[in-house]
């Protein structure tokens, strides 16, 4: 009855075995392949499907250059743009301002301090609050309390507090990248903190610093459901003055930008604006991709320049 | 540039003041949301449209709809999370069984050369703008769905759930597939070693050795993803529907926390009317329920085993 150890070997048929097994790790290497080609296609067809949608639109100069409109065919992005530009520039200004001291202060002088880790915790807190949750602060403390109103102020601090997350980490990240060395060497000659810093440590981390406020930017500049939130218009027939005139009274207009605008074009029933929303759809993808472009560029650059 | 010690050290100081301080205003824009999101709900609750404190808040509870906008205002939250986590849970459906597949293909798989042009690609995925994936929801996604349903001539709304849905699961994808790539990289070389030594194939280093290892990585990962994909506003504004209803059909119209904050936002909204404050309350309880699920990640994440 009881077969011996050896006589089971001999029955099992080793080679049918492994290349069964072979046989499941070749398929799942391709499932694999094609669920990856398969999110890549996804990516492809949402372009594609932008494009020929907003096609009609896109080829029309006008649709640059004209402010939004009753009828379809006359609408275009000109205010829609150009607010994207001055929130954009607002948002860049508050990730700067607040997002590199933040970071420079965690990886430089922060060390494993109680006050460091609260601020760590907290900023990765941060960059898991929806994003619509930053329209409720904005609406309830920057329009109503603070009295900005439904601004180009208000818009630009918004968004740059939503980038706030990602600038900081990349400027840790940038700064870690850092030898020990190279701030060694400084002190030893003399060189205080500030001076490391300001000679060393933020020109060598400029390049990774910069990646992450652009890669910031391509999120923020797609950002609707915060600028909803404050209540920006949908139909702005207007620029805001430019700033070299009136800095101020820019600060104050009121404005749209390109996503909002896409949004009222999608929200409305008749199909000729869904070209329009398509159309600036591809514009908003081509700035996306424009700018990851840049990001990844300069990434690329700045690995080959320093190898510690 | 000669600087005497003395001025050195002071500007040491006041450099080090500036940069505690600007780090210091990501513990202000906390403590501002909590603030305006506690302050606002409480007038909400307090609110004589909705029935003043306690039965505000008993009423939030156990009202079958959602309707402060009416002229007869019923406050059950249910309606709205419903919509939310159905839409989530769809949503996870595509994402998870997927993205692990990218993820093990990538990190196991893959060649050096592959994942290093695959990668900027899912990067630039997750820099599409949301409202554009909502457009391709609606004007792309759900005619498909339409055509494919109408075979089993079932009727599919052109609004709801299950549009938004999946394309929030490819939209995460990126975000949690590298999550979760990197829970694989956390696992060390020499137990894939140890595994092919004994005669494993890849598949099984990938799926009984890797996968276990990273564990708590990978869960971490896609409790994020569901956190965010609750969060997420424009895709479901676009193509979810506004219809507010407790519903366990995906074809149907739905209406999200997120759906509906942008609904009334586009209104005009009176400062402190019933209305304005409703958004507050239904962006609480979204911030709490993210928060929640937030917090067991990291949890999750930091039980992870050191090798």
């Amino acid at each position: 009855m009881e077969q011996s150890v050896e006589a089971k070997l001999k029955e099992f048929d080793v080679e049918g075995y492994t290349h069964g097994v072979r046989r499941r790790d070749r398929l799942f290497e391709i499932a694999g392949l094609i669920a990856t080609l398969f999110v890549l296609t996804f990516l492809f067809a949402v372009s594609v499907d932008l494009l020929i949608d907003g096609w009609i639109r896109l080829k029309e100069p006008g649709f640059y250059t004209s402010f939004p409109s009753r009828f379809p065919d006359q609408a275009g992005i000109l205010s829609a743009w150009v607010g994207t530009l001055y929130v954009m520039a607002g948002a860049l200004f508050w990730a700067i301002v607040l997002g590199i001291p933040a970071g420079i202060y965690l990886e430089e002088y922060g060390g494993k301090g109680k006050i460091a880790r609260i601020i760590e915790v907290n900023i990765s807190n941060l960059a898991a609050v929806p994003s619509i949750v930053y329209g409720l602060l904005a609406l309830g403390v920057f329009v109503y309390r603070f009295k900005f109103g439904e601004s180009v102020l208000t818009a630009g601090l918004t968004l740059g507090l939503l980038m706030l997350p990602v600038v900081v980490v990349s400027t840790r990240e940038s700064i870690r990248r850092i030898p020990r060395s190279i701030r060694e060497a400084a002190y030893a000659l003399g060189a205080t903190r500030w001076e490391t810093l300001v000679h060393h440590i933020l020109p060598y981390s400029l390049g990774g610093i910069l990646t992450g406020l652009i890669i910031g930017a391509s999120r923020a500049i797609g950002e609707t459901a915060p600028l909803i939130t404050i209540g920006a218009l949908t139909f702005i027939a207007f620029l805001p003055p430019a700033p070299w005139e009136d800095f101020i009274g820019m600060l104050k207009s009121p404005f749209t930008v390109l996503p909002i605008q896409m949004f009222n074009w999608v929200s409305r029933p008749q199909e000729e604006f869904h070209y329009n929303a398509a159309a600036a759809g591809f514009v908003l993808l081509v700035l996306a991709f424009l700018m990851n472009s840049i990001a990844f560029y300069i990434r690329f650059k700045v690995r080959r320049k320093y190898q510690w | 540039m000669t600087l005497s010690l003395g001025t050195k050290k002071a500007i040491d100081l006041v450099v080090f003041l500036f940069l505690l301080f600007m780090g210091a205003v990501s513990i202000l824009v906390t403590f501002a949301i909590v603030w305006v999101l506690l302050v606002d709900t409480i007038r909400f609750f307090t609110h004589p449209d909705g029935g003043g404190f306690p039965t505000s808040l008993i009423r939030f509870f156990t009202e079958k709809e959602w309707t402060p906008t009416f002229y007869e205002k019923k406050i059950g939250i249910w309606p709205l999370l419903n919509g939310t986590f159905m839409i989530a849970g769809i949503s996870m459906i595509i994402s998870i069984p997927l993205g692990l597949l990218v993820a093990v293909y990538l990190s196991e798989y893959a060649s050096w050369k592959v994942r290093e042009s695959v990668k900027p690609w899912l990067d630039f995925l997750e820099a599409i703008p949301t409202v554009v994936y909502g457009y391709f929801a609606l004007l792309f996604v759900t005619p498909i769905l339409q055509k494919f349903f109408s075979l089993f001539s079932i009727e599919v709304q052109g609004m709801n759930a299950l549009s938004p849905g999946i394309v929030l699961g490819v939209m995460i994808l990126p975000f949690t597939a590298s999550m979760v790539e990197d829970a694989f990289k956390g696992v060390p070389q020499y137990l894939r070693e140890a595994s092919y030594s004994l005669g494993a194939s890849k598949l099984r280093t990938a799926l009984f050795v890797v996968l276990p290892a990273a564990k708590s990585g990978v869960l971490s990962a896609y409790l994020l993803g569901f956190s965010r994909a609750l969060g997420e506003t424009m895709v479901v504004a676009v193509a979810a529907g506004m219809y507010p209803q407790i519903t366990a059909n995906p074809l149907e119209p739905v209406q999200t926390i997120t759906g509906y904050i942008v609904q009334v936002a586009l209104g005009d909204l009176p400062f402190n009317s019933f209305e304005y404050l409703s958004i507050f309350a239904a962006g609480m309880l979204l911030f709490v329920i993210t928060l929640l699920f937030n917090s067991i990640a990291v949890y999750m994440k930091s039980k992870s085993v050191g090798y």
